[in-house]
């Protein structure tokens, strides 16, 4: 059987033998099958007639690429085409885009094979993917959140016995959060590394399209076949990733301190074992502080992402796409407050509220643009320390996967600082990969996050290699 | 720092500048939870004198060009396959009235 298997040896071995390509999408199925009739909510959307025409112009594929019969998830924010695209949102409901974002064409073009839409947080919005219809339940206690907002990427991922990865996105840390509370491999790339261009976006200047996998090797084949330039983004770069071993040897790393001490005991005792590990395979560790980036990055964030998700979802007002309703009679001002009245949940209110207030006129100096010039702070005391270090690591999140009910009493407030960890790297658009550290005693996983200067995804690869051996 | 006043006037009219109308009972669900968010969360930029260069941008870019060719595009009946049948009107969307 092919689940053992990493993406690397299925694709050879499929390559030789179709078959093999069969059976595992099999598989995957009958995961997929299997966690919607348990309620699970990993799936957001999934065509089972997409499917076999896939699997039929796989067979006639001469160009045998990186992902050759790897069926991926992809995070319902990616437009996929023919099927429908929501963000995790009701006010998107029934849109179904007539392209392929720029990342799940490439990973077409490689040969994966698109399996379903994943579940999030209502257009990223959240740190536990609650803020949503469908929410997603933890593969290891169904009580407990999968972390957002990619969270149905994270909970089908660690839950399928199949090969498989899959496509999430992260603004300020929805890859490396699923993946701390999922236990598997998540991987944000350098801003611009991946195309935006058919992401339906929560914030411009924040939005990073990346991997999750069971492995770091996993997650960047992924990478490596979602990367690179496209003209269709005025933002991306031209900065290929490839996923080999060698390229960045990682002698030096340092804790960020400020940041483990937010953190709970128990995610502090898999943190510190885990450190022993590293520094036993040869890796120096030490210690560093970012006493600006502990103390501003979640306020710097929180202001640019609202004021930037705030102008985005503007263009949500009820018309040519999504929900749609009567418009005789009617000006517009009333129809468009009345369907984004209707179908934004409270979430999204919230932020549209926080990030139109300061873009207004007496505010905007003050929030947004402080905001802006404290990110250039806060990017040059992460490149400060990155003089004297390979990478910078900290727990991913600063909690176990935490139960629905105690997620519900958070305030708006409680539930940012979760971001403690997740959000500078985010904010600062440094790669950033989370890894499995081991189980607490609770039976959960907690991430390890480790933290590279721009465009040093390489070093996050040899990293995650030795970590996980 | 302008000084805020963070009560229902504000929020209401800030929702109904961003095209949201809230019921009476989410004005006072968010009113307290928006106060705290700004006055414990943003404000505490105001503790730091910033004269860098905005980051609008993470990372240095610079701007690219591309030849001015006509691509493929979507036709008439792609782009209107989204909107709802009884707003499609001979190849045009009907939009509610703008005055």
């Amino acid at each position: 059987m092919a689940q053992q298997k990493s993406v690397r040896d299925f694709v050879e071995a499929a390559k030789k033998d179709f078959s093999i390509v069969e059976k595992n999408l099999g598989q995957a199925l009958d995961d997929l099958r299997e966690s919607q009739k348990n309620g699970l909510n990993y799936i957001e959307a999934f065509d089972e007639t997409l499917i076999v025409p896939q699997l039929e112009a796989l067979r006639k594929f001469q160009k045998k690429g990186k992902l050759f019969g790897v069926p991926i998830t992809v995070k319902d924010a990616l437009c996929v085409k023919g099927l429908e695209s929501k963000a995790g949102s009701k006010i998107l409901k029934g849109y179904v885009p007539l392209f392929d974002a720029t990342a799940v064409a490439k990973a077409r073009e490689e040969g994966a094979i698109i399996l379903a839409k994943t579940t999030q947080d209502e257009f990223g919005f959240g740190t536990f993917a609650t803020n949503t219809e469908k929410v997603p339940k933890n593969p290891f206690d169904n009580s407990r959140s999968c972390g957002g907002s990619s969270g149905g990427a994270g909970g089908f991922t660690k839950y399928t016995s199949a090969v498989h990865v899959a496509i999430g996105e992260s603004t300020g840390g929805s890859i490396a959060a699923p993946a701390s509370f999922c236990g598997v491999a998540g991987l944000t790339p350098t801003y611009g590394v991946v195309s935006r261009y058919g992401l339906i976006d929560y914030a411009n200047s924040l939005d990073k399209i990346g991997a999750l996998g069971k492995t770091v090797d996993d997650a960047s084949i992924l990478l490596e076949a979602i990367s690179g330039f496209d003209e269709l983004d005025s933002t991306s770069l031209d900065a290929k990733f490839i996923a080999e071993k060698g390229a960045g040897q990682i002698k030096k790393v340092a804790v960020i301190k400020d940041f483990v001490e937010g953190c709970d005991e128990e995610v502090k005792k898999i943190f510190a074992a885990a450190l022993e590990k590293l520094r036993k395979k040869g890796i120096v560790v030490e210690e560093v502080t970012l006493p600006l980036n502990s103390r501003y990055a979640l306020a710097a964030y929180y202001i640019i992402a609202t004021c930037e998700a705030s102008t985005n979802l503007a263009k949500l007002s009820g018309l040519r796409y999504g929900e749609q309703g009567e418009v005789e009679g009617k000006h517009f001002d009333e129809y468009f407050s009345e369907i984004r009245s209707k179908f934004f949940t409270a979430e999204a209110k919230r932020r549209i509220i926080l990030g139109t207030f300061a873009r207004m006129s007496g505010y905007r100096d003050a929030y947004y643009l402080k905001a802006m010039k404290v990110r250039t702070k806060l990017i040059n005391e992460f490149n400060a320390a990155f003089k004297n270090y390979d990478l910078l690591i900290c727990p991913t999140m600063p909690v176990v996967a935490p139960r629905f009910e105690d997620i519900s009493k958070l305030t708006p407030m409680q539930n940012f600082a979760m971001d403690l960890c997740t959000v500078p790297a985010n904010l600062a658009a440094m790669p950033h990969l989370s890894i499995n550290a081991g189980i607490s005693s609770s039976g959960l996983p907690v991430g390890l996050m480790a933290i590279a200067p721009h465009l040093q995804e390489k070093r996050l690869y040899d990293f995650g290699k030795v970590a996980e051996e | 720092m302008p000084k805020i006043e963070v009560d229902k006037a504000l929020i209401k009219k800030v929702a109904t500048s961003a095209r949201l109308s809230l019921s009476e009972e989410e004005l006072e669900k968010f009113v307290p939870q928006i106060k705290e968010i700004i006055l414990d969360s943003f404000s505490k930029l105001d503790e730091l004198d910033a004269k860098e260069e905005p980051s609008f941008q993470p990372i240095k870019m610079s701007n690219r060009f591309r030849a001015d060719e006509v691509k493929p595009c979507l036709t008439l009946d792609e782009a209107l396959k989204n909107v709802l049948p009884s707003l499609r009107e001979n190849g045009y969307i009907k939009g509610p009235k703008p005055m």
